[in-house]
């Protein structure tokens, strides 16, 4: 119980820390804390394989990405440029939209029927035994028996996302008239993201 | 006093409306995009609370595949930020208005 209280405060925190911060890299550090609690959160709800995706997932590829594309940004030509502070014209209209929908969010947990509560059974058993609920083997049966439609679609959605960063972030243009006259106009105004070796 | 399925839900409410926050005040498409990973990760939060309480596998796997669209989701919108950096040299989504009409 203690617990949870602990890693929702560091849960609360962090995430007003990362969208407060004006360097989108104390951001990812903030994410980073969030997503470890997070993980943490999972092993308390008895679901150890989560926990564990979570971290090598969110933690080891996902905030890497950012802190990439934040290096390859701002890489010769010094900080960002910052535009104007926007904050105070905006912070009224949001947190009143953002209230409303808590209230409404709120209102429906209310009136919602009747949940279950988190009791300990032999189903559930203690988090890092085999064979109890959300272990690795649990997990695994479920993925690959009922639900492998769902895990066949992940591999489409990622093919799809390989081959959508390669053709809107790629240098590598193709061939045709289209592709030449693109590529005469791009190498002109783009610097090369690795540059070759003299 | 004992935490219930209603204290995990609360919680991934109040991260779930920190990131709307986020997208919604910030201009920065770096923060808007760590702001739309809270929303992600609260709505986990969310599935694997009730997943537990009904003792049920399938909230774990929609998890696994939310957490497989928000990796495609963040490589292709940063894939799209460094695009439009590369020719508006500004990432400020305010003063990225081409294409408005």
């Amino acid at each position: 119980m203690i617990a949870f209280y602990v890693l929702a405060i560091v849960l609360i925190s962090s995430a007003v820390f990362t969208i407060t911060q004006k360097s989108p890299v104390y951001s990812v550090v903030g994410l980073l804390v969030n997503f470890v609690a997070l993980a943490t959160l999972y092993f308390t709800l008895n679901a150890e394989f989560l926990g564990v995706i979570q971290l090598v997932v969110y933690s080891g590829a996902i905030l890497m990405l950012f802190v990439f594309v934040i290096a390859l940004l701002s890489s010769g030509i010094g900080p960002l440029p910052e535009g104007p502070n926007r904050l105070p014209h905006v912070v009224g209209p949001a947190l009143l939209a953002v209230l409303a929908c808590f209230g409404f969010l709120m209102f429906g947990a209310l009136h919602a029927p009747v949940i279950p509560a988190l009791v300990q059974n032999a189903a559930i058993g203690t988090v890092g035994s085999a064979n109890v609920f959300g272990s690795i083997g649990n997990f695994g049966v479920a993925l690959f028996t009922t639900q492998l439609l769902p895990f066949e679609i992940t591999a489409f959605i990622l093919m799809v996302a390989v081959v959508g960063v390669v053709a809107i972030a790629g240098d590598a243009v193709p061939q045709g008239t289209h592709g030449r006259h693109l590529r005469r106009k791009r190498s002109k105004d783009r610097e090369p993201i690795i540059k070759a070796g003299r | 006093m004992t935490v219930d399925v209603v204290n995990y839900v609360s919680l991934s409410a109040v991260v779930f409306f920190i990131g709307v926050a986020g997208v919604v005040v910030r201009r920065n498409p770096l923060i808007m995009l760590m702001s739309i990973e809270l929303m992600l990760n609260a709505a986990n939060l969310a599935l694997v609370a009730f997943s537990r309480a009904w003792v049920n596998n399938a909230g774990h796997v929609f998890v696994f595949l939310v957490i497989t669209v928000a990796a495609a989701e963040a490589a292709i919108g940063l894939a799209i930020v460094v695009a439009v950096f590369r020719n508006a040299r500004t990432v400020d989504v305010d003063e990225v208005a081409r294409l408005r009409g």
